[in-house]
């Protein structure tokens, strides 16, 4: 099951030039490129690892590109997104932020449900990938 | 998104129908590079062979340029380059220019100069120097990356010194991102040799070795209105003719560091014009007694004495 989160997520997986486009589209707006893995699918995981510093301060994409080839290199079989945040203040947030690599297979979710009083149900989700310890979940 | 993918276009110009003719004069209206190369030739005086070597340059990535039309591919040439010279002699300003002349040839990206010296580049403890170095290098992607003084980088005496890692990340990059950024490394004409010669492999890696002469006095006097122009300054008929005396002497004395020496010892002037001017308190002061400098500021000098 493919994960779509984030901008573009229902859209084919970018190819490196269009990663690049969007990464100089976000230069020249002066947001600052930051690059994150992680090994858990899960949509309300929101502490992605982050790969080195955020990058304040780039004039050309080439340099961001740099750094998602090394994370790729590192991380080839997990989660990597691109997220470029706007210090500007009022936002102070992150504007945009799409995922650039992802495992080859992804196992996807399973529903669980848990029954509490009065026969009621609670549903969640959970991923089969985090069913393994981390590290070993997308080998 | 219409900058990054026009940009990302004329990057990959190449891909549009080859032509039969390309016109150089078109293209090189079409690049503006003149006006540069002109403001350079206006602008800077003296530096002879540095300025023909960068039309030389031009040249090059104009018919590069009309190659890529025509649907010729050479790979874009290697463009690294040394600067070496006596202090004083234009090394930092004629890399800002070339950082602008490349920008407009088309081959850097963005055209901005990032100056470095061996602190930004090399760390104080293990692991230190390869994130700095690499931080260094991202933010002068599609720019030109000037490194001041680069044989500090080298400390031969010290086996353990950080500066061979700096130089290797370097080495890389150069070598692989050639499309991505120019390296400038610039210093004195002595201690680069040397430097040069302890690393065989960034020597081979720097396509075009500038040298920047040294000024002739009459150039100095020159570099030295110039500047005065530019500060809102002008000498008065005494004061050119102290400057004229005082540029042979200053070339003797030792520490003599080229346009910076003429630059410091206007700044004197102005310090001793200024004392000039207060000491006659009682006198109403016009615009031009404010803009004139004295032989007498010069002359005060102890280059004189």
């Amino acid at each position: 099951m493919k994960i779509t989160q984030g901008t573009f997520s229902f859209l084919p997986d970018l190819t490196d030039a269009e990663i690049k486009a969007q990464i100089s589209y976000a230069l020249a707006q002066g947001w600052a490129i930051g690059v994150e893995y992680t090994d858990d699918p899960h949509p309300r995981n929101f502490y992605w690892d982050m790969w080195g510093n955020p990058m304040f301060d780039l004039k050309d994409a080439a340099g961001a590109m740099m750094e998602v080839t090394a994370c790729r290199k590192a991380h080839p079989k997990v989660y990597i997104r691109v997220n470029a945040f706007d210090a500007t203040r009022g936002f102070e947030t992150t504007r945009l932020s799409f995922i650039v690599n992802r495992p080859a297979k992804e196992p996807g979710f399973q529903l669980k449900r848990h029954e509490i009083g009065g026969r009621q149900i609670q549903y969640t989700i959970e991923s089969y990938a985090t069913q393994k310890p981390e590290g070993e979940r997308y080998e | 998104m219409n900058d990054s993918t026009s940009a990302l276009e004329t990057a990959a110009g190449a891909d549009h129908a080859p032509v039969d003719h390309v016109d150089l004069g078109a293209l090189l209206a079409d690049s503006h590079v003149n006006e540069v190369l002109d403001e350079l030739d206006t602008e800077l005086i003296g530096l002879k062979p540095v300025k023909a070597r960068i039309r030389d340059i031009a040249a090059l990535l104009l018919v590069e340029r009309a190659r890529k039309q025509m649907g010729l591919v050479g790979g874009s040439p290697s463009l690294h380059m040394s600067f070496t010279g006596n202090p004083g002699t234009g090394k930092t300003t004629v890399a800002m220019r070339m950082a602008q002349i490349l920008h407009r040839l088309g081959y850097v990206r963005k055209g901005h100069l990032v100056a470095v010296t061996r602190d930004d580049l090399v760390g104080q403890y293990i692991g230190h120097t390869a994130p700095k170095t690499k931080e260094i290098l991202k933010k002068a992607m599609g720019g030109v990356l000037f490194i001041d003084e680069a044989y500090y980088l080298y400390r031969p005496e010290n086996e353990r010194d950080y500066g061979q890692e700096a130089i290797e990340i370097l080495l890389q990059v150069m070598e692989n991102q050639r499309d991505d950024l120019v390296v400038i490394l610039a210093g004195y004409g002595d201690r680069m040799d040397t430097f040069f010669r302890s690393n065989p492999g960034l020597s081979s890696r720097i396509a075009h070795h500038l040298d920047f002469p040294d000024y002739a006095p009459t150039e100095l006097e020159e570099i030295a209105q110039r500047m005065l122009v530019g500060m809102q300054y002008r000498l008065s008929p005494s004061g050119a003719a102290a400057l004229h005396e005082y540029i042979p002497l200053r070339m003797k004395l030792p520490h003599f560091a080229n346009a910076r020496s003429i630059r410091n010892a206007l700044d004197r002037a102005r310090l001793r014009q200024a004392n000039r001017l207060f000491a006659q308190k009682g006198r109403l002061l016009d615009r031009d007694a404010l803009m004139t400098i004295e032989g007498d500021d010069l002359r005060a000098s102890r280059v004189f004495a």
